[in-house]
């Protein structure tokens, strides 16, 4: 990778930045600070734009780079995630969206806590939410700085540690500068990108082998190595039990923890009606449901033209598959079309990472803000300054992402996605589905059901493989390893729904009638929402 | 007056007058029955309401019974929601609902339960050629997807066919006896 493709990549990400900031300080200007405003926008975003806004809140680089490369590598067995990622939504559609929308006014806590006894369920739920979104966010961080070194060739650990650190401060001027208004415009303009590079990409590649998908195939899996074994699962995960119980864990994770990650609930804030929250679902999946398809056709694309002994000489976990694919669509390494073609694909997977981040640190600044912060005050924080809590929160989840992205350097970055959503999973969901349709549950039913899956998912991770007892774990030297599970979803998110029963069931609390009748009218009609 | 109050009769009995009449009655002594204030969307909107939407003769809910009583404002509001909870219109929306959302998330989630398995563990069911380079494995991938859209199809399109306008209208008849409630209290 010459300096050319560096110049031009920077040059267009530097574009990019400079559009952002630019949306933020339009956004930001001569509007009042209500919470109304920072934490949902104003509420007044149509179902299109927020459907590409969830688009692109939802692929981030690790999709567009690594589910490619996994594909790239072990064919089939990364089609596998692509799967999962898109049958998620039909969770969010059915169960969650609109009650969500009719039910709260910006975070998760607001749906819980409308039956609940308010402050013991709003930190119980903030908490589990700010969780998330940390792993979340170290997740892109971590992604952020292998992809400068992976890109631009700036393996050192100076330009990767300043670049965790520049996407860091980036986000939080977008947030706390912008609030919903100028993230939501950041992630649909990121969305258009992405989408746009991955429709030319995709193209390319069918042309390339005349639009005939057969012939794709065919020559993926016998430039792979492993011939029919490439279209078949099994490559990565088909190991012992343990490494195929593992995979079955993730998918779980995968399918029933995109409803309970908190900056895609916040997204549904940002519309004037449940309706539109639904219509805004229905895009986002017909986007993200064509984004996977294509990353498919690239993955499978970048195994056929590339090879994978090419891919994986240049990362071994197959992130650079589509630059390189890139490179060579546009005609080889020393050819305009290959150079502009290499740094566009570099330059929109920073832009992906950066909206991401962004939307991430906006939904936990509003848990420790709306959330935490209120119930832990003894009196209720006013509006006004209840978003400038959120502001400095903005900062100080920042840092937290940047500390813990500078530690986390040497974590793969599927891993932590698939940690975040097994948490999400095993502690919000339960906790969001027991409240909008169960009659009799109760406040220790709810407190519980989050903890009870908070606490395991992140002790079994603690005990797992990831952290000790093998030589890729974040501390080879010592061996606590008592749970063979990278991921921990086949355990947790029973966990989780178990508690939320037990404490239900056990406490002496009568369940509100009158309370969950609002609840349940209000999910279904709208009445009285915001 | 008579056009308004004409509609709720041939649609469902004459209890709905009574919830009209109990709100107009809440509006203050000077809106008397005859006055020009019916021609307020809101009053036309709650006059039209209960059973209607539904299209069935069911019941209309009684009037709330705390409206009678002084002081007990939350109360009130609460057992609106309540009352609004037992009404043949909000059960009608709320089975419209659940009859297709619980089969529906039942037969995607079994489905993609087994996909997942079945990829881990039957690797040979998987590896059967179809057509050409495409196998059972790439078939069921792509049927995943293909499922997905189809059923956010048929929801978006259920949703908006049998459920919107009778949802729509209970937000509004709830929140005209909320406001009642909360406005006869002071």
């Amino acid at each position: 990778m010459t300096g050319d493709h560096q110049t031009l990549a920077l040059l267009l990400f530097s574009t990019f930045v400079a559009v952002t900031l630019a949306i933020t300080t339009w956004a930001s200007r001569s509007r009042q600070g209500s919470a109304e405003e920072f934490y949902a926008g104003g509420r007044l975003f149509s179902p299109m734009e927020n459907g590409f806004a969830i688009a692109g809140d939802y692929m981030s680089a690790a999709s567009f780079l690594g589910i490619s490369g996994l594909i790239a590598l072990y064919g089939y067995d990364g089609m596998l995630y692509s799967v999962g990622f898109l049958v998620a939504w039909l969770v969010v559609l059915f169960l969650v969206a609109e009650l969500v929308r009719n039910c709260g006014r910006f975070t998760l806590a607001d749906v819980v806590a409308a039956r609940m006894r308010e402050r013991p369920v709003r930190i119980a739920a903030g908490t589990s939410s700010v969780t998330v979104s940390v792993l979340y966010l170290v997740a892109q961080m971590v992604g952020a700085g292998s992809l400068v070194a992976l890109l631009l060739g700036g393996t050192g650990e100076a330009a990767q540690a300043w670049t965790v650190i520049g996407v860091g401060a980036l986000m939080v001027i977008y947030v706390s500068l912008g609030g919903m208004r100028a993230t939501t415009w950041i992630q649909i303009v990121k969305a258009v990108l992405l989408l746009g590079g991955t429709v030319a990409l995709t193209a390319l590649v069918l042309v390339r082998f005349h639009g005939d998908f057969d012939r794709l195939l065919l020559t993926a899996a016998e430039r792979s190595g492993h011939g029919e074994a490439f279209l078949v699962p099994g490559l990565k995960y088909g190991g012992d039990w343990i490494a195929r119980a593992d995979f079955i864990s993730l998918g779980l994770a995968l399918v029933l923890g995109t409803a309970g990650l908190p900056h895609i609930l916040s997204r549904f804030y940002t519309v004037p009606t449940a309706r539109a929250a639904r219509r805004s679902v229905v895009w986002s999946i017909g986007l993200i449901g064509g984004f996977y398809l294509m990353t498919i056709v690239l993955g499978l694309g970048a195994a056929a033209v590339v090879g994978p002994d090419a891919v994986r000489e240049s990362n071994a976990a197959g992130n650079t598959a589509v630059p390189l694919l890139a490179l060579d669509l546009g005609g080889g390494a020393d050819s305009t079309g290959g150079t502009v073609l290499f740094a566009v694909v570099a330059a929109v997977a920073f832009a992906t990472i950066l909206a991401v981040v962004a939307g991430v640190t906006l939904a936990s600044s509003a848990s420790v803000a709306h959330d935490l912060y209120a119930s832990l005050r003894r009196r209720r924080a006013e509006p006004r300054s209840e978003v400038t809590v959120a502001r400095v929160a903005a900062v100080g989840i920042g840092a937290v992402a940047i500390a813990l992205g500078l530690l986390a350097r040497d974590l793969n970055v599927a891993f932590l996605v698939g940690l975040a959503f097994a948490v999400a999973a095993s502690a919000n969901l339960p906790v969001l589905l027991y409240s909008l349709f169960w009659r009799g549950f109760t406040t220790r039913g709810a407190v519980w059901s989050v903890y009870g899956g908070l606490v395991p998912a992140v002790l079994l991770v603690l005990l797992s493989p990831v952290v000790s007892g093998s030589p890729q774990s974040l501390f080879p030297g010592v061996d606590f390893q008592y749970f063979p599970l990278q991921n921990p979803g086949i355990v947790s998110i029973p966990l989780g729904f178990a508690a939320g029963w037990l404490g239900t069931v056990t406490s002496a609390e009568t369940p509100d009638e009158a309370k969950h009748a609002e609840t349940e009218v209000r999910s279904l009609t709208g009445a009285g929402a915001v | 007056m008579q056009s308004s109050n004409e509609r709720p009769r041939g649609a469902g009995g004459g209890r709905e007058s009574t919830v009209g009449d109990r709100a107009a009655r809440d509006r203050g002594p000077a809106e008397t029955s005859a006055s020009p204030a019916y021609d307020d969307p809101w009053y036309d909107a709650l006059a039209s309401g209960w059973a209607e939407p539904a299209g069935a003769a069911a019941p209309a809910p009684a009037v709330p019974p705390a409206r009678a009583e002084t002081g007990a404002e939350p109360r009130a509001a609460a057992d609106v929601y309540l009352e609004v909870q037992r009404s043949a219109a909000f059960r009608e929306v709320r089975g419209r609902y659940r009859r297709f959302v619980v089969p529906a998330v039942v037969a995607f989630f079994v489905w993609y339960v087994v996909y997942v398995v079945a990829a881990t563990t039957a690797p040979g069911l998987m590896a059967r050629p179809v057509t050409g380079a495409v196998n059972v494995a790439m078939v069921a991938g792509l049927g995943q997807f293909l499922t997905t859209f189809l059923l956010t199809w048929a929801y978006a399109r259920h949703a908006r066919l049998r459920r919107d306008r009778a949802a729509l209208e209970l937000r509004w008849d709830t929140q005209e006896l909320a406001r009642g409630v909360r406005g006869g209290a002071s």
